[in-house]
């Protein structure tokens, strides 16, 4: 168990195109690819996420180039092709992956850092992972240390306070404009993790409608069902300018999809009525000329962060606040992943000990007569106590972070001084 | 008697606008109800003043330049107060006080002396048309006030760079409403009043020579200016920093009118 390594194979959203990562994303939810990793026998334990941003698979085996190989074909076969996958796929082991599940828990690795939604998406992973029972002892601990981990990073940075800015900023200007936002009608351009947020924090300002409008109508209406709104192709874009208020836009599109001249011919037909438009794409998707008309207002992801007066020089500051903390939450993850690593001894050592004791009380207590069974149990938990005493020292040995020696050099020390081979071998015989 | 309840409500309005900059500046509740109180009981002491002016004259006091201006001053004062109970504008009242405050000022400045009504003036149609053409003239001042309101607070939404007025000034939705609000009540109330004086001119002048004076042009000018405006509102939907802009030029239209009015044709007294 000791010898596993813990794997981490992904695509994100900087490593992938969203087209490839869009064919990779589990649409089905979990509990399929879940169900059907299991047949590889390689796998010890494993946990499977997928966002809008990235999938990512994580496991421990003992093979991991072998496992590598199976784990992609049996998860993206037939949906694209090998060599796209090695292209774009990156893959941590240990302390790496270690390291990386942390950055992403912490929203270090999202396409906002610090945006919060994350956390939720891995904690509900981790949910069907552990209901299905597909994680153990390591990913339990591994998965919970990510959460804390993250938590630690928002409360001792200021991290979040970008991401919320943005959403925040959104309903302070949307104020500015509209007096108040309830009964306006929001369309989302782009399904990305941010538009999310902004929609959301926009909803509970009273908003009546959200319109989701995105190149894949699919991904549309699956955002939209979440909102109970409504979804719209790309093409209908401009039409659906005379029936919203506030667009958020956050497509991946490299070139801009709204110009001047398509929201100028629009401003007519809805009685100059005013529109906010709020960019947080990048590249951006709206055309900056448009914040030249009359009753429109555009602002993009930086003006945004100018309204709440958190500049990027601090948000870097922050960030590496942040990442201070992973390297040290990863190194102490790592030091129990290496006293994992004793464990097998000191579970041997525990047995033989304890089938010594047994065998001893076997033997003796059929010779006293006369005991009631309250004796009877004193002398067993006497003999068990005795036991744990004198183990107590050579575990605390095995255990102990000594600089002097090393941990193989103890954990042999430790078999031969208890000839624990010699007796599992002989055993066997 | 009306001398001294002018010099008081004076100081009034002046303790008012004093305490409405400070709430402007420290945004702090507390102040904005004093500077509230204060104001609305400047506003009755000036309501005192006109009717202590009406009994020792005899006569409406809108003759004057002193009296026109003190009147104009009271009409925005309560007009003001009227839709305050209604609905909300933040910080319009700082706005508001100032005007009335330098209105005022002028007012004071102005000769007091009561003026004998020449026979000409001596109608029934004297306090329906001065008052109805003031009072129309206060709502379109507020509608001037909430339009400055507006461009100070889209240039701040425009350019991005957020200062001293972006968290003090209502949004841009409130201070359109406000226009909209403000015109069509002052609108048709200025017709009302351009409808009586031309009766009255009737009266007057019988059947001579319309007198084209500068002042029946400005006034012809600004309900033009007004009716277009309305009319762009209603048909286009015109709103917004181009309403505003408009409400704020025939609002220029309004002052010179008025100024015409007190020099020209108006001022028998003199």
């Amino acid at each position: 168990m000791g010898c596993d390594s813990i794997v981490l194979l992904g695509v994100n959203h900087k490593t992938t195109p969203l087209a490839v990562r869009e064919k990779l994303a589990l649409s089905g939810g979990y509990e399929g690819p879940l169900a059907r990793l299991q047949q590889l026998k390689g796998l010890n334990e494993y946990y499977l996420l997928s966002t809008c941003n990235r999938v990512e698979v994580l496991f421990t085996c003992r093979d991991p180039r072998q496992m590598r190989r199976e784990v992609l074909d049996l998860l993206f076969a037939g949906q694209v092709s090998r060599e796209e996958v090695a292209n774009c796929i990156y893959m941590h082991e240990n302390e790496d992956a270690v390291h990386h599940l942390f950055m992403v828990a912490s929203s270090l690795d999202s396409m906002i850092v610090g945006e919060a939604q994350i956390l939720g998406q891995l904690k509900e992973a981790f949910q069907h992972a552990s209901e299905q029972k597909t994680s153990g002892l390591i990913l339990n601990k591994l998965l919970h240390k990510s959460f804390s981990v993250a938590k630690r990073v928002r409360t001792e940075t200021r991290i979040g306070a970008s991401a919320v800015s943005i959403s925040y900023a959104a309903v302070e200007l949307g104020r500015k404009i509209f007096g108040e936002l309830k009964g306006k009608r929001v369309m989302l351009i782009g399904a990305g993790e941010m538009a999310e947020l902004a929609a959301e924090h926009l909803l509970g300002q009273g908003i009546k409608k959200v319109v989701v409008a995105n190149r894949t109508l699919a991904r549309a209406m699956k955002l939209a069902k979440r909102f109970n709104g409504t979804a719209v192709g790309l093409d209908e874009l401009v039409e659906q300018l005379l029936n919203v208020d506030i667009i958020i836009s956050s497509t991946g599109a490299a070139d801009l999809i709204l110009f001047k001249k398509d929201v100028a011919s629009i401003m007519r037909g809805r009685r100059n009525q005013p529109l906010f438009f709020i960019d947080i794409a990048v590249p951006r998707d709206l055309d900056p000329k448009i914040n030249e008309l009359d009753n429109v207002y555009l602002y993009d992801i930086d003006d945004l962060n100018n309204v709440v007066e958190i500049n990027r020089e601090q948000r870097d500051k922050e960030a590496i606040k942040a990442r201070r903390i992973v390297e040290e939450e990863t190194l102490k993850f790592g030091h129990w992943l290496d006293s994992m690593e004793v464990t097998p001894t000191i579970v041997e050592l525990r047995t033989a000990a304890e089938s010594i004791c047994r065998t001893e009380l076997a033997k003796t207590l059929p010779r006293l007569n006369g005991l009631d069974p309250n004796e009877k149990k004193s002398i067993e938990k006497m003999a068990s106590s005795i036991v744990g005493k004198m183990l107590h020292h050579p575990m605390l040995y095995l255990k102990s972070d000594h600089p002097c020696s090393n941990r193989e050099d103890r954990i042999s020390t430790v078999r031969s001084l208890f000839q624990l081979d010699e007796s599992n071998s002989s055993d066997k015989k | 008697m009306s001398f001294l309840l002018f010099q008081i409500s004076f100081v009034a309005y002046f303790l008012a606008t004093a305490a409405y900059i400070v709430f402007f500046i420290t945004q702090k509740k507390h102040v904005r109800h004093i500077a509230r109180t204060i104001f609305f009981t400047a506003a009755i002491l000036h309501t005192a003043n006109i009717i202590a002016r009406y009994v020792e004259a005899g006569h409406t006091p809108i003759t004057s330049i002193h009296e026109t201006i003190s009147f104009f001053a009271w009409s925005i004062a309560w007009c003001y107060l009227s839709f305050r109970w209604r609905y909300t504008v933040k910080n319009f009242g700082t706005f508001a006080s100032i005007m009335v405050l330098v209105l005022m000022l002028i007012a004071s400045l102005a000769s007091r002396e009561i003026m004998p009504l020449p026979p000409t003036m001596q109608s029934w149609l004297l306090p329906v048309h001065a008052s109805i053409a003031i009072v129309a003239d206060a709502f379109l001042a507020l509608a001037a006030i909430g339009g400055g309101m507006y461009l100070l607070q889209e240039r701040e939404l425009k350019q991005k760079r957020f200062g001293y007025f972006f968290s003090r000034l209502p949004s841009l939705e409130a201070l359109d409403k406000l226009n909209q609000h403000c015109i069509s009540i002052g609108f048709p109330l200025m017709t009302l009043g351009m409808f009586t004086g031309y009766i009255w001119a009737k009266q007057i002048w019988g059947g001579r020579d319309w007198h084209w004076d500068p002042k029946i042009i400005w006034s012809m000018v600004t309900w033009f200016l007004y009716a277009g405006l309305m009319h762009q509102r209603f048909t286009l939907g015109w709103r917004g920093r181009r309403a505003a802009l408009m409400t704020i030029i025939a609002f220029g239209a309004v002052l010179l009118t008025l100024w015409f009015q007190l020099k020209g044709v108006h001022n028998y007294g003199v």
